[in-house]
């Protein structure tokens, strides 16, 4: 356990070490997060009552879309010189890889939720009615469901030919029922009208079950050719 | 991986390959390759572009499953026999981003190796400085070569699987390199190297093995292949 533990925490320091350098999906995924939030002001009356309601789709949406490019260049650095065949041969187990990957993404996924976020409050206006300490565990549990599920379905669209077309094939009818549960529940807290209780127990019951299938299906998936 | 090729049925110190086919779609790089490969021995695998050469390599380092056919490496199927194989492929399988050392680093961890003893003894062992600082995206290609076999035979592993080794890596660097892997084998190691510069290794190596579309030909002790003895792979 002990290694099992280490060999995550190796992994993903060295993800952390490789996108430090490059920036690649860092830099992609905030100008993409930024063009939304300036595109969205330019089509929608920001001061309207209405950006309430709709502005909890608007940011999950952002950041779905945001975390794709991320997730696409997770694997893609592992195809170059086809550094994935080293941990294959070695006896390190896939649910460390994967584990790491996720925390790398999940990282990644948070540290722009909290660039953006600030951004999405100006520009839209908003004052959280409801109590705002629960869009944390909202946040934490929407991200920790889009990333999980899409480093695997990244993993398992490595091998094709159009894998940045495929991920978001795979992932986007999988990530439904925790899309639906971000959006209510940031919609209720940020309107108080309603509780966000059930769609946050919603996305911890999504998170627990698809963590657990990951986990016991990746090794069939990176030892697949 | 096909269920029969998790038997071993083999004794330890031998690899074998039984009936090994490997098809991807309708195309069979492996057709039946059968052969057993004595441990502690220099073996050099020859064959034009297309023999399956390189899918027999990777069908021992248990990255290639097999259509039909086994595997037993030490009496044990590829993957359980992980922490024995060191794999060079003809890519380098390295990050371009990081340093050498930060590569090996990185390695040595997933064999459970700590400190930086071993990594800055293997990259010494392979002609370069561990002290090198530059991103290996940056290394000639030789040194991207050399780094790669410090790469393969950082946890000592038992059997040294070596895809096209000497490619892109001028002649006195290869000669230092067939050494070091003479050495290797001097001191009970079992060695494989695909190549087309066997010239290099004639003397050096226990046995040429010789494959043409999909299937072992011949097996030899010298470069060349006595064309009127009857072929028994």
């Amino acid at each position: 356990m002990t290694s099992f533990w280490s060999i995550t925490l190796v992994t993903l320091a060295k993800d952390i070490r490789l996108e430090w350098r490059s920036k690649d999906a860092l830099n992609a995924m905030l100008f993409f997060s930024l063009l939304v939030v300036v595109i969205f002001v330019f089509s929608f009356d920001p001061l309207a009552e209405e950006s309430r309601h709709i502005v909890g789709g608007l940011v999950w949406v952002a950041f779905l879309f945001a975390a794709v490019v991320a997730l696409n260049q997770t694997w893609a650095r592992e195809l170059r010189n086809q550094v994935l065949d080293a941990y294959r041969v070695s006896p390190a187990p896939a649910t460390a890889l994967f584990l790491a990957k996720v925390l790398g993404n999940f990282i990644m996924v948070s540290l722009l939720e909290a660039l953006m976020a600030p951004l999405f409050v100006i520009f839209y206006n908003l004052r959280v009615l409801g109590p705002a300490w629960q869009l944390i565990p909202v946040a934490l549990l929407g991200t920790w469901a889009l990333v999980v599920n899409g480093t695997f379905f990244a993993a398992m669209s490595l091998r094709t030919r159009s894998r940045e077309l495929m991920l978001p094939l795979l992932l986007f009818p999988v990530s439904i029922p925790a899309v639906i549960s971000m959006v209510a529940a940031t919609t209720n807290i940020l309107t108080g009208e309603d509780s966000a209780h059930f769609f946050i127990v919603l996305l911890l019951t999504y998170d627990v079950v698809f963590t657990t299938a990951c986990l016991a299906l990746f090794e069939t998936v990176l030892q697949a050719e | 991986m096909n269920a029969s090729a998790s038997k071993t049925a083999a004794p330890a110190g031998i690899i074998a390959v039984r009936n090994l086919v490997k098809q991807f779609g309708r195309f069979a790089a492996l057709r039946g390759v059968s052969a057993e490969f004595d441990a502690g021995k220099f073996h050099v695998i020859l064959g034009d572009n297309g023999a399956g050469k390189t899918t027999l390599l990777r069908a021992l380092a248990g990255l290639a499953h097999p259509t039909r056919g086994e595997i037993s490496i030490l009496g044990r199927n590829p993957r359980d026999a992980s922490r024995e194989i060191g794999y060079m492929a003809h890519p380098s399988l390295l990050y371009d981003e990081m340093s050498g050392m930060e590569n090996l680093r990185y390695f040595a961890r997933l064999y459970e190796i700590a400190g930086d003893g071993r990594c800055r003894q293997v990259i010494q062992a392979v002609g370069l400085d561990p002290e090198l600082s530059r991103p290996v995206g940056k290394y000639s290609q030789g040194m991207r070569q050399r780094m790669s076999l410090a790469r393969a035979i950082l946890h000592d592993p038992k059997i040294l699987l070596l895809d096209e080794p000497f490619s892109n890596v001028d002649a006195h660097s290869a000669r230092e390199m067939v050494g070091l892997l003479k050495g290797m084998c001097d001191a009970g190691k079992t060695i494989f190297v695909v190549t087309h510069q066997a010239a290099l290794l004639e003397g050096v190596a226990d046995e040429f093995v010789w494959m043409q579309a999909g299937q072992i030909i011949d097996r030899t002790h010298r470069l060349v292949r006595d064309l009127d003895r009857a072929v028994e792979p």
